[in-house]
């Protein structure tokens, strides 16, 4: 591990414009920052814990509907909050699907989204082709071990998934994720928080350096939404599929529904094709919702070994607007 | 009676604590941290090994490249015998012939091609990454793809070495007549990963020199081999090697041979003139350590209408490395499970430039039930007849290789209280469902060789308070043996088990073998046993008694039956003698000759399949064995239990993956490498032991379990899977794609 500066923000406007300076990581769990550290994808030289900013980690409701979630609210701290159990249940699924319970404990909201890519030739102890460890080293897997990669939005230069759970429900939601930084803040749509590797490989998300995420925002109630993760044990353990449903319903038809696909490519994928066909579809109609669904598999593109994750993700798809349609509204 | 009853761990309360002392716990003054540098790649030659940045990280002492290294002694096989091939020929305990940093060859991914040494931890790790290694390539032998043409391909008989413990084929009777004449056959390949121990401690070791004399701290499933090894490679006399582990942090196979690691220890320590601590990362516990390799196994099995087996053919490949060929005997399970008046079985391996394999709970019968116990489940379906029941047609009654008689079995009782406690009689035979889920049940006969280690002495003192101490060089690796012993000897000297203590892993102590291949029990138990009773007698002779007609109970020695007695300290208060030291051995030659034994039992599975997310999940498991006098039943259910969860494991998510192109591990960190957690693992598991005395085996009357409850268990999951879905998987482990 390489030597770093270790320092404590006490105000958020100390936070960013610290956070502005090149190397600077910000530390707010730490159960993803050590892991960098330990690898060495990551070697700041500057480490700016904020896990003791006021203010940042309260649920609150808007006025006017919706809900917002400081960054740094810890996991199991959201998906128990009452609120959210009731009115956002796939976040509240999602998150206690994700990690174990002690580190569900530890990990914040905001830093769940930054986690980086699963992919074991990125994570590997010593630094192998891959070009979001070094840009232009090639990606090992594209002609590897590629069997849980991305089926949707990949290019040669990365084959890789974000592993994220809650951003799959918070895309699903519509949810905006809302930042601080020196030259102002922003407010992202969760779908497009992260980026596909097609123009920087090496990038993860749209964040710039020092910018810091401080909220995120769900807008109304969904309550009729569930999430649903496939995996080959039980629990701690990251997606090979999941699904995030949002339902609004007249009785027993759909009126319209947003559907996002996780562990498929480097950001939630929404489903739009599907959505649209999906409003007016009647939930018990199997055949309909499957069709509906197969319109977003078009642009589908499996690797060497990961064709069998094209049905797979159709069927967790399905059952996950299934699900949905079972929570109480 | 302390034997047989269901006694609490003493050692729980320091181990749930924190408080017990594993070998990365110690420490000594001035002691230096060292960092393994490995190899980037499977094959080539190292051409130069920069360290001045290494040098220029604060707190970087030295870096160790081959050329600082001595020369290492050899280490020949105790298994080798005088003028023969296997003169030369290296050995267990010694995990491995090839010693690296002896030379610029790389061999594997990950070989230690250098040791960095640093004040602290983190300076060591942070040289190590600093080195700037240059070398050329060399086209490595790859694992072939995981299909039987491929790998019988590159199969090769393997080399007469210490690793060859057994002829690598074995024919009986007349095979090619026993398929001619079959009504049904099966014939079917079955495929399994290489997988790595991943015990929750990675090795560590420290080393101490003073005065030419060593002293290591060590994770180690055997304290005495760790010392013969070491010695012999460092080329010092073992006397002047000492070796502790007071506590190991799961061994399951990883730690029973001894590795590279341990010894460059010794050497940077004697090099350096200083104590140096060597704690294995995780990435180092998957390419410096061995694991069950890769294997392929084809199997023909042949019977005739009524379902008795009429040929057994069984050829095995397993993977290895270019320098040894480590063997496993997956034809054992063959050759001890059931009656048949024919087999033909064959060993072989498959080099490659990959990491040493070794033995992984379970060994020999746990691929070997694998395949074997899958094909007799195609069997049955084939001929129409209960899975059970084809058993119970084919059960042995004697050794099937031998024909010796066994010297205790129980499986019939094993299978029948099995089978009753899971109602695999009444269960649903047409296909259930509940939700998503399709149900199935399955089965499979569990079975493990006996081995037997000699254990040269133990000794138990009984001091005039009446409190007894056991000293003895076994070690403790988490399996219960600390609980064990004592109770054996509370067993003899009559008294409660706060009265005993313990000490053990330390080669100061009386000589004792490894623990592994379920053999503690048998070995060290039956030394302590012996030991117990000798100073039972001394005391009795103390006491004016005969020997053999006395009994001790409440602290107190009397004739056998007869009311009151003496106390220990009023026996002992005629004499000035302050403690009365008892010794035992146990040696395996003298008990059993001329039988054949093993430990059995069956293992019922329900499983739960979701064909559209191809998700696999436990519901409930019924394990019934026949494995001699069970000592403790508390600590031997844990055992079972936990061999069933290391069987499902192995059945539902294990494997560490031979990446096809970079010839390394392709993730060497545990979040790449599911292993159960524990919502995999429903309550509803149910542990049986059938009431039997071994009195062959050992004058314990047990036989080893540790690794019985691991075996089976796969093609039980995959018995069961059939079962539920009708799909036959025949290569693991079964992940949701070969599900879907």
């Amino acid at each position: 591990m390489t030597p770093f500066v270790y320092a404590r923000a006490d105000s958020l406007g100390e936070t960013i414009a610290a956070g502005a300076a090149p190397d600077s990581a910000f530390l707010a769990g730490g159960t993803e920052l050590l892991n960098w550290l330990r690898l060495g994808i990551a070697e700041p030289t500057r480490i700016i814990d904020i896990s003791r900013l006021d203010g940042l980690d309260q649920v609150e409701a808007l006025p006017g509907g919706g809900l917002t979630i400081g960054a740094l609210t810890h996991l199991n701290d959201v998906a128990q909050h009452a609120l959210v159990m009731r009115d956002y249940p796939v976040l509240s699924q999602a998150i206690l699907n994700a990690a174990s319970p002690q580190l569900r404990n530890l990990a914040t909201i905001g830093g769940n989204l930054l986690q980086k890519t699963r992919c074991a030739y990125f994570r590997a102890e010593e630094q192998l082709p891959c070009n979001k460890r070094q840009l232009g080293s090639g990606c090992s897997a594209l002609h590897g071990i590629n069997d849980n990669h991305a089926i949707f939005g990949w290019t040669e230069d990365c084959v890789a998934t974000q592993p994220s759970d809650p951003a799959v429900a918070l895309a699903a939601l519509d949810a905006v994720i809302v930042t601080a930084h020196r030259s102002g803040g922003r407010r992202i749509p969760a779908a497009e928080f992260h980026l596909l590797p097609d123009t920087r490989p090496e990038a993860d998300n749209v964040l710039q350096q020092g910018e810091l995420i401080t909220a995120i925002e769900l807008p109304a109630p969904a309550p009729r939404s569930a999430y649903l993760k496939v995996r080959e044990r039980e629990s701690y353990e990251y997606a090979i599929v999941s699904a995030a449903a949002v339902l609004e319903m007249d009785g027993q038809t759909i009126r319209r529904a947003a559907l996002a696909l996780g562990s498929v490519a480097l950001r939630p994928w929404r489903l739009s094709a599907a959505e649209e066909q999906l409003a007016g579809a009647e939930i018990g109609d199997r055949e309909a919702l499957s069709t509906a669904i197969e319109q977003s598999f078009a642009e589908a593109r499996p690797l060497s070994q990961n064709a069998y994750k094209i049905e797979l993700a159709k069927t967790a798809a399905l059952r996950a607007i299934e699900r949905a349609a079972r929570m109480p509204s | 009676m302390m034997i047989s009853q269901p006694v609490a761990r003493p050692d729980g309360g320091v181990k749930v604590t924190g408080r017990a002392r594993y070998a990365a716990d110690y420490f000594a003054p001035d002691l230096l941290h060292a960092v393994l540098v490995t190899a980037p790649v499977p094959a080539g030659r190292v051409t130069s090994i920069m360290v001045d940045d290494a040098l220029a990280e604060e707190g970087v002492v030295r870096v160790l490249t081959h050329e600082d290294m001595p020369k290492f002694g050899r280490f020949a096989s105790p298994r080798a015998e005088p003028d023969t091939q296997m003169q030369q020929a290296e050995g267990p305990p010694a995990a491995q012939s090839f010693m690296p940093m002896q030379g610029d060859e790389i061999r594997h991914e990950g070989q230690p091609l250098a040791i960095v040494l640093g004040e602290t931890l983190e300076a060591a790790e942070a040289g190590a990454r600093r080195v700037a290694l240059r070398y050329e390539f060399a086209e490595p032998e790859l694992p072939a793809p995981p299909e039987w043409t491929a790998i019988d391909k590159a199969a090769v008989v393997p080399r007469e070495s210490g690793f060859l413990f057994l002829e690598p084929t074995f024919t009986k009777g007349e095979v090619d007549r026993g398929l001619a004449d079959a009504a049904a056959m099966v014939e079917a390949v079955y495929l399994q990963p290489s997988r790595h121990h991943n015990a929750m401690e990675p090795s560590a070791t420290l080393a101490e020199w003073n005065d030419g004399e060593l002293t290591l701290h060590d994770a180690t499933q055997h304290v005495y081999g760790v010392r013969q090894v070491v010695a012999a490679r460092m080329n010092v006399p073992a006397e002047k090697v000492r070796v502790i582990s007071r506590h190991t942090g799961g061994g399951f196979g990883g730690k029973g041979w001894i590795w590279p690691h341990q010894v460059l220890a010794a050497a940077a320590a004697r090099i350096m003139q200083r104590p140096v601590r060597l704690a294995l990362s995780r990435a180092n516990a998957y390419s410096c350590l061995g694991y069950q390799p890769r294997m392929a196994q084809k199997i023909v099995l042949a019977a005739d209408r009524s379902g008795k087996l009429t040929a057994v053919q069984q050829d095995v490949v397993n993977l290895t490395t270019v320098t040894d060929d480590f063997v496993e005997f997956a034809t054992e399970a063959s050759k001890g499970l059931y009656a048949t008046p024919a087999m033909r079985l064959s060993q072989r391996v498959e080099r490659a430039n990959v990491a040493m394999p070794t033995p992984l709970r379970a060994p020999v019968e746990g691929p070997g039930t694998w395949a074997l116990e899958s094909a007799m489940d195609e069997l049955a379906h084939r001929l129409g007849i209960d899975p059970l029941d084809l058993r119970l047609i084919n059960h042995a009654d004697t050794d099937p290789a031998t024909g010796q008689p066994w010297s205790s079995k129980k499986l019939r009782e094993a299978y029948e209280e099995g089978a009753r406690l899971f109602g695999w009689r009444e269960r649903p035979r047409k296909p259930q469902r509940d939700g998503d889920w399709l149900i199935g049940y399955g089965m499979a006969t569990c079975s493990m060789g006996c081995f037997r280690n000699p254990t040269p002495a133990a000794e138990v003192r009984l001091h005039r308070d009446g409190t007894v101490l056991i000293r003895t060089g076994t070690q403790d690796i988490g399996t219960g043996t600390l609980t064990i012993f004592p109770q054996i000897a509370a067993d003899v000297l009559g008294l409660p088990m706060e009265k005993i203590e313990l000490e053990m892993g330390d080669t100061q102590l009386p000589e004792a073998g490894p623990t592994y291949g379920s053999s503690s029990t048998m070995g060290v138990g039956a030394a302590v046993l012996a030991a117990a009773e000798d100073a039972r007698s001394q005391l009795a002779r103390l006491a004016n008694l005969l020997p053999d007609e006395v009994e001790m109970q409440d602290g107190k020695i009397r004739r056998k039956g007869a009311a009151g007695g003496q106390t220990i300290a009023d026996v002992m208060s005629h004499t000035d003698i302050g403690e009365i030291t008892g010794s035992g051995s146990f040696d395996p030659a003298q008990h059993g000759k001329g039988l054949a034994m093993r430990t059995f039992g069956a293992i019922f599975m329900e499983v739960g399949v979701d064909p559209g997310l191809g998700l696999l999940r436990l519901r409930r498991a019924v394990g019934s064995y026949s494995a001699g006098r069970i000592v403790n039943p508390r600590t031997a259910r844990s055992q079972m239990t936990g061999g069933i969860i290391w069987g499902w494991g192995m059945a539902a998510m294990e494997q560490s993956r031979h990446e096809p192109v970079l010839g390394r591990f392709l993730s060497k960190n545990l979040s790449g490498v599911a292993i159960p957690v524990n919502a995999d693992i429903p309550g509803d598991i149910i542990i049986h032991f059938v009431d039997e005395v071994d009195e062959h085996a050992s004058p314990i009357g047990g036989k080893g379990i540790g690794e019985l409850g691991a075996t089976g268990v796969a093609a039980a999951v995959a018995n069961a899977v059939f079962d539920a879905t009708g799909k036959r998987i025949r290569e693991l482990p079964i992940t949701p794609e070969k599900l879907l």
